[in-house]
């Protein structure tokens, strides 16, 4: 049996999965009990789970995440919501300089088993402040893992693997995918952190993406068939661990590849990918490895100049051309 | 200098002889002496790189907690840690090892002075981003909380950290939950090289801010054991039983610069004199001899800190440095740093 559900509903139905699977597993952010978040993603889990279990905050985010690190290293599973990923930059000092060194620099003595949710990217008119892709900052850490998932089975089974990892990771929800829906088997899920999915085969340019840029690949691919382009969409899901053996593989195949991302364009995650298939694939490809990015610039607001810089299917499809026909 | 008081409130005497309390306070502060004073020579001699941050003059602060916290208490202390970890039980050979970057050091070589940890002694880290650890104290403390588990954190910062924006937040979540954690200010009158008073709006950079987070105001003699041992075993009961945050200031002094590199010459020569005359060390054992101590019961104290500064000496110099391939150990979980298949 399967059920279709939004991308919304599978982070609650994720949440209390793994909060009945296991009793230290705790939820902790800002308006995320009684209210069930302000996207309404964590709806249902304080009814279920009551107050000491699911915690509202106040608007602190260091405070937020100080208090999952300080319990995760003391025999906690904390999630803890930033509820726009916007407002990392207020608690950096935790996510990049605390929680990620703290088992390197104390020699394995301490395990950080915790979760940072966060809502990510642009497409609702928010605003440059409210608007930002921001997992390439993470991936630039050396001790956090960094996951995007791009359907609702994946929020479900990848934010169950992350619960249930022992390493901290920042769980990236794309806002613009909230209401978007897809099946979902019964029963539990849970998946594995670092594998990639080929969500369509092809076998003249390999498209990567992630998290809202995936349903813009796979349109952009059934354009491009139309067009006589067989195109393969890579859904990387994670950007650490990153499945390049799969991304490796695809390319070995179809000597091109363009990777798609809502980053602005300076560093990227598809700066890496690019250079590491440029490394390990140089002497298969047929033609420039190519990135579609959002322009490095902030988000505006208006609705037509924040479509217009979003990576759209069109522009995917005219490097996708431009790529094969090089 | 300005005027301490001590709280009001009887502090809960423990069963043990108050004398044994308090030869086990000069211990304390003897061992945490001799410690600093020998790691400010192997800093001078080079065998220590990097930095350090001393608390010589301030011991009995971590000695006065590290005798009134349970066993299995957490201790969230800055980069001027080495005493904080040190009055929890953690061996000397260990630290010393840790400062002269040896496979021996309680985080392999890979923390240093300012990140020394020792979670069997309930060590959970010395953190050097100043306001960083208070708010993950309090995760500790939740954490107890929610596991009913009685423990209780305390967290150890400076003067300095009083004006950082994770102080404000953290105590005021401690207050919301009512966690069982202690914050203890060390002000020592300067943030790192200016004068706290300097960049402060109030006089008493923590005991001033209590009532914002609806705290008592405290503030102790940092520099003298039995008041700091009492206004802790006070507030650690209080955290214990369910009474939540206290936050506590210390008013002390340190000996020396802020950190290796820093001769504290800014320090206006009469106000360093008056508070040499306070040393924690000397005064307390006056007070011990006054009290009707043998005399020679404190020079055993005295022979054997400094025989265990020795042996720990003497054991981290003979350790060999981490080998290479430690560098990659313990990104992760799973004892490694892959990032790709």
């Amino acid at each position: 049996m399967a059920e279709l559900i939004t991308y919304r509903e599978a982070v609650s139905r994720a949440l209390a999965q793994e909060m009945r699977h296991d009793p230290s597993v705790y939820f902790i952010g800002e308006d995320v009990a009684a209210a069930g978040g302000v996207f309404k993603a964590t709806k249902g889990l304080y009814e279920e789970f009551g107050p000491l279990r699911v915690r509202d905050t106040p608007i602190s985010e260091e405070a937020i995440l100080g208090a999952a690190m300080g319990a995760a290293m003391t025999g906690l599973r904390p999630v803890a919501e930033i509820m726009f990923s916007d407002f990392l930059a207020t608690c950096w000092d935790l996510v990049a300089v605390e929680i990620p060194k703290a088992r390197y620099m104390t020699d394995g003595q301490v395990s950080l088993p915790l979760v940072i949710r966060t809502a990510n990217g642009g497409g609702l008119r928010f605003g440059a402040q409210h608007s930002q892709a921001v997992e390439n900052w993470a991936m630039a850490i050396p001790g956090l893992k960094v996951v995007a998932p791009s359907n609702p089975k994946d929020v479900i089974g990848l934010l169950a693997a992350a619960i249930r990892d022992p390493d901290p990771v920042l769980f990236f929800e794309q806002k613009s995918l909230y209401p978007t829906k897809g099946e979902v088997p019964d029963g539990e899920i849970v998946d594995e952190l670092g594998v990639a999915s080929t969500l369509r085969q092809g076998s003249d340019v390999t498209i990567v993406a992630l998290a809202s840029m995936v349903p813009r690949a796979v349109e952009a691919a059934d354009e491009l068939d139309s067009m006589g382009i067989s195109a393969e969409v890579i859904d990387l899901r994670s950007l650490v661990p990153l499945d390049t053996r799969t991304v490796i593989e695809s390319v070995k195949r179809t000597s091109r590849m363009i990777t798609v991302e809502e980053n602005p364009r300076l560093c990227g995650w598809g700066a890496e990918i690019v250079s590491i298939v440029g490394e390990e694939c140089f002497w298969h490809l047929d033609g420039p490895l190519t990135r579609v990015t959002t322009p490095h610039i902030p988000l505006p607001s208006e609705a037509a100049l924040e479509d217009e810089f979003l990576p759209s299917v069109a522009r995917i499809v005219e490097a996708a051309q431009k790529v094969v026909q090089a | 200098m300005t005027a301490t008081e001590t709280p009001t409130e009887a502090p809960p005497r423990p069963d043990a002889d108050p004398q044994d309390v308090q030869l086990a306070l000069y211990r304390q502060v003897v061992r945490l002496r001799r410690f600093e004073e020998r790691a400010y020579r192997l800093f001078m001699e080079g065998l220590v790189k990097g930095t350090s941050h001393l608390s010589l003059g301030m011991e009995a602060i971590a000695a006065g907690f590290g005798e009134a916290m349970r066993d299995d208490d957490y201790t969230f202390c800055t980069y001027r840690g080495h005493a904080h970890t040190l009055a929890r039980g953690t061996p000397m050979a260990g630290v010393m090892g840790e400062l002269l970057g040896r496979a021996s050091g309680v985080c392999g070589g890979k923390g240093g002075s300012m990140h020394l940890t020792s979670v069997e002694h309930g060590v959970m880290g010395s953190y050097a981003i100043i306001g960083a650890h208070l708010p993950i104290a309090n995760g500790a403390a939740w954490s107890a909380q929610v596991r009913g588990s009685g423990q209780v954190a305390v967290c150890f910062f400076g003067d300095g950290t009083t004006n950082i924006g994770a102080f404000h937040e953290a105590l005021n979540l401690a207050k919301v939950w009512e966690l069982p954690v202690v914050f203890v200010c060390e002000n020592n009158l300067y943030m790192e090289y200016t004068a706290i008073g300097d960049v402060t709006a109030v006089e008493h950079p923590a005991a001033d801010r209590a009532s914002a987070y609806g705290l008592e105001s405290i503030i102790v003699d940092g520099n003298d054991p039995d008041a700091v041992y009492d206004v802790a075993t006070t507030a650690i009961e209080r955290a214990r039983s369910g009474g939540g945050p206290s936050l506590i200031e210390a008013k002390t002094y340190r000996h020396g610069g802020h950190s290796r590199a820093d001769p504290g010459d800014y320090r206006p020569p009469a106000e360093v004199e008056a508070w040499l005359e306070r040393d924690p060390v000397p005064t307390y054992r006056t007070r011990l001899v006054d009290a009707g101590v043998d005399e020679a019961v404190l020079t055993e104290i005295e022979d054997l800190a400094q025989a265990d500064v020795d042996a720990a000496t003497e054991d981290a110099k003979a350790a060999p440095t981490p080998e290479l391939q430690a560098a990659y150990r313990d990104v992760w979980a799973d004892g490694g740093a892959s990032w790709r298949n």
